[in-house]
């Protein structure tokens, strides 16, 4: 498989800078794509630089094998890990970074499951309401344009028979998934247990759009499609530099240098492949390289001017470091239950979203359509062979049943991405540190979800066989909170329109900026974020 | 259950093996013109290493596949060739692995592995550790034994529709079965 970079396929490719760009954007994931992609469309001069590789698209089916099959390591999938990918992780939970990540042109988006809800109104303002974490500084009517937007971008099947979600403006782009077979399974034990199911907002394509295919159900949506079906950021990466924008890979930013006393960044410097180091200077910059990278180069961009680290005078870059976390119930029921047809869900309930329940929430539950083991992976693991496997698989295969949810993770300055000088990658720099524990609120928001998911199974004719909550949760791969928004300087780093307070042309795309989780999967709102933050750079430029 | 070279070309595609951008819509379609392609290039001439390799898998195969997949020999055939063809990384690595395998059917049967019988087959790759064994591409004897053979054709197997109705799963994962099947109920 190629992943070497070589862009354009001829093994030689030009990383030196370009002269002097109007916007250098740092990561080629979806907020990058999509910034470069709008300001291409207004007519700026963009650059991207991005530290992974540019993955060959025809790889897709082999990398597809490699997920399936037990000899590779999912790391392996997309090249994660090694000197380069080096991070340590501290505190109460191991935060295992790497398997949350890809780094690439298309970013994680490359191994994403593709669930895109918009956050809730109550999202934006869970300190008023629940007296818990803070208020965002915008509301949900000022992102809702840029919602829609971001929808008709990434290619959003979605229905509007969701009663919990907040109000839209206009259809989702595309029909929604029709509900599984396992789901009308659920909808008669959710029906009986009081709970209410509703479609699935997926930026995977129902129909063929975009010039991608429909889902032809390989069954792989995480972590790879193969089809083309599931949105990533790469095809929006092509349509940007079908504009004109430039975008180089394998050339991680080591730091932002500044130039007027501090006050603006001039330069990026990153390094190539070769060892060698240059320097891209534009008029504005925006990171756009996850809640980890992103903290970590602003804190290894310190300077006498920002001794903390670049755009640091609050103390918070790294800090308030969040992620969703996974609360799950399964077991088997008496009848067949048609489960790992495809990879993707296609109902949930955003019932128990909006309301602080004792001190619990937000919380979001889904209905999984993959429960149980994946017959050609238990085969490829399996000490037996023959009729005794297939015995084995018959019995494995079938009743199965599941149920997921995500429940948000309150800011705590403790949870944070710090340096680790003890550990460097590849270019000598310090790695990231994950400093990542659970606190009350979230025990209790895991047992919640964990009730209300045994409540459905006890509407069913099936027996609980194990449930993940508080003592064996473990992340959702949603690094948030690193870069918060806010209006006030000394407690947040950037402000209302995603510039740091403290460098005037420095502007951050991330799902960094949040200030609170909420518990809906992150990846619309950062991209409506980022479409938000393309709007003002414009204006800017 | 018979398997028949469309199954193995519907695996092939779905393993992007087959192919290109195409690749999905064949197999969705269910290669509606079967006889067009047998796996190979028109006039193509198979190395003796490749037979060798296409020959041991079909034995691999027989010995480890469950007794209701009937006539597997055009079916590895026609996926084992192919893949040698498109895959030359995987054909080096089964060519070192198959040293072992023919290696240890000597020591036991006095015979090249492809030539034994399926219960013969099976004491050999039993006796190697390939039951077992962790499926390694680079590792031990065993492991690049269950890796490149027994692994091979159980993947080439399980990820087909047949080998998935044996199971009850008609879309197996790694097949482009397309988004009816999780809609519909038990049959």
């Amino acid at each position: 498989m190629s992943a070497d970079g070589s862009g354009d396929g001829r093994g030689t490719v030009d990383r030196s800078p370009s002269p002097t760009v109007d916007v250098c954007v740092v990561g080629a994931g979806p907020a990058g794509a999509l910034v470069a992609n709008r300001l291409a469309d207004r007519g700026h001069d963009v650059v991207i630089l991005e530290a992974g590789p540019r993955f060959d698209r025809s790889d897709r089916l082999e990398r597809m094998e490699r997920s399936i099959r037990p000899a590779h390591g999912g790391l392996s999938v997309w090249d994660m890990g090694g000197e380069r990918d080096a991070y340590t992780s501290t505190g109460e939970w191991f935060y295992p970074l790497n398997a949350t990540r890809v780094k690439g042109v298309g970013g994680s988006t490359l191994h994403w499951q593709g669930v895109v809800p918009r956050l809730h109104e109550s999202d934006f303002e869970r300190n008023t309401r629940d007296g818990v974490g803070t208020d965002w500084p915008i509301a949900y009517e000022d992102l809702r344009p840029y919602y829609a937007e971001a929808e008709r971008a990434l290619g959003v099947a979605g229905a509007s028979d969701n009663p919990f979600a907040p109000s839209r403006e206009e259809p989702f782009p595309m029909p929604a998934f029709p509900p599984s077979y396992s789901d009308s399974l659920f909808a008669e034990a959710c029906e009986a247990a009081g709970i209410a199911m509703h479609s699935v907002p997926n930026a995977r394509n129902s129909e063929a759009r975009d010039g991608r295919s429909e889902c032809v159900g390989y069954g792989t949506c995480k972590p790879v499609c193969p089809s083309g079906a599931k949105y990533s950021a790469d095809y929006t990466v092509e349509a940007a530099e079908s504009k004109g924008v430039r975008v180089v890979d394998r050339v991680p930013v080591q730091r932002l240098e500044t130039t007027d006393g501090g006050e603006r960044v001039g330069t990026a410097v990153y390094a190539t492949p070769d060892g060698s180091e240059h320097g891209q200077d534009a008029r504005q910059f925006v990171l756009a390289a996850g809640g980890v990278e992103i903290p970590r180069l602003l804190l290894l961009s310190r300077s006498s001017d920002h001794p903390d680290g670049l755009a640091n005078s609050s103390g918070a870059v790294g800090r308030y470091f969040m992620d969703h976390l996974f609360a799950g119930t399964g077991g088997r029921a008496s009848r067949e239950t048609r489960q790992n047809h495809v990879g993707f869900i296609t109902s949930e309930s955003h019932q128990f979203y909006d309301n602080d329940f004792e001190g619990a929430g937000p919380i979001k539950l889904e209905f999984l359509n993959y429960a149980g083991p994946s017959p050609v992976e238990q085969a490829l693991s399996a000490d037996e062979w023959g009729d005794d496997l297939l015995d084995s698989l018959r019995e494995s295969y079938g009743r199965h049943l599941a149920m997921g949810g995500l429940v948000g993770q309150p800011p705590r300055a403790d949870n944070r991405v710090a340096l680790d000088p003890s550990t460097t990658d590849d270019h000598g720099n310090p790695v990231p540190r994950i400093e990542w524990s659970l606190g009350e609120r979230t025990r209790r928001s895991l047992s919640k979800a964990n009730e209300l998911q045994a409540r459905v199974f006890d509407e069913l004719d099936a027996d609980v066989e194990w449930t993940v909550g508080p003592d064996n949760t473990g992340p959702a791969a949603h690094h948030m909170g690193t870069t918060r928004m806010g209006t006030d300087p000394g407690e947040s780093v950037v402000d209302a329109r995603m510039r740091t307070h403290d460098v005037a042309n420095l502007t951050v795309a991330s799902s960094s900026v949040f200030p609170t989780s909420g518990a809906m999967n992150p990846t619309l709102t950062i991209a409506a974020l980022a479409l938000k933050a393309a709007e003002h750079l414009d204006r800017d430029l | 259950m018979e398997l028949t070279r469309r199954d193995a070309l519907a695996v092939l595609a779905g393993a992007g093996i087959l192919g290109g951008g195409g690749a999905a819509a064949l197999a969705r379609d269910g290669f509606a013109d079967e006889r067009r392609d047998d796996g190979r290039d028109s006039g193509e001439t198979s190395s003796d290493d490749t037979d060798r390799i296409v020959a041991a898998l079909v034995t691999t195969a027989q010995a480890v596949y469950p007794s209701p997949v009937e006539r597997t020999e055009a079916f590895v055939e026609t996926y084992a060739s192919t893949k040698l063809d498109r895959r030359p990384d995987w054909a080096d690595g089964a060519n070192e692995a198959l040293g072992d395998l023919d290696a240890e059917a000597r020591i036991t049967f006095d015979s090249r592995f492809a030539a034994l019988d399926p219960a013969e087959a099976e004491t050999v790759l039993r006796r190697g550790g390939a039951e077992t064994a962790e499926p390694v591409p680079d590792g031990t004897n065993a492991e690049r034994v269950r890796y490149y053979f027994v692994n091979e054709v159980l993947y080439a197997l399980y990820s087909s529709p047949t080998g998935g109705e044996l199971v009850g799963i008609e879309n197996p994962q790694g097949h482009p079965g397309g988004t009816d099947s999780y809609q519909r109920g038990p049959r």
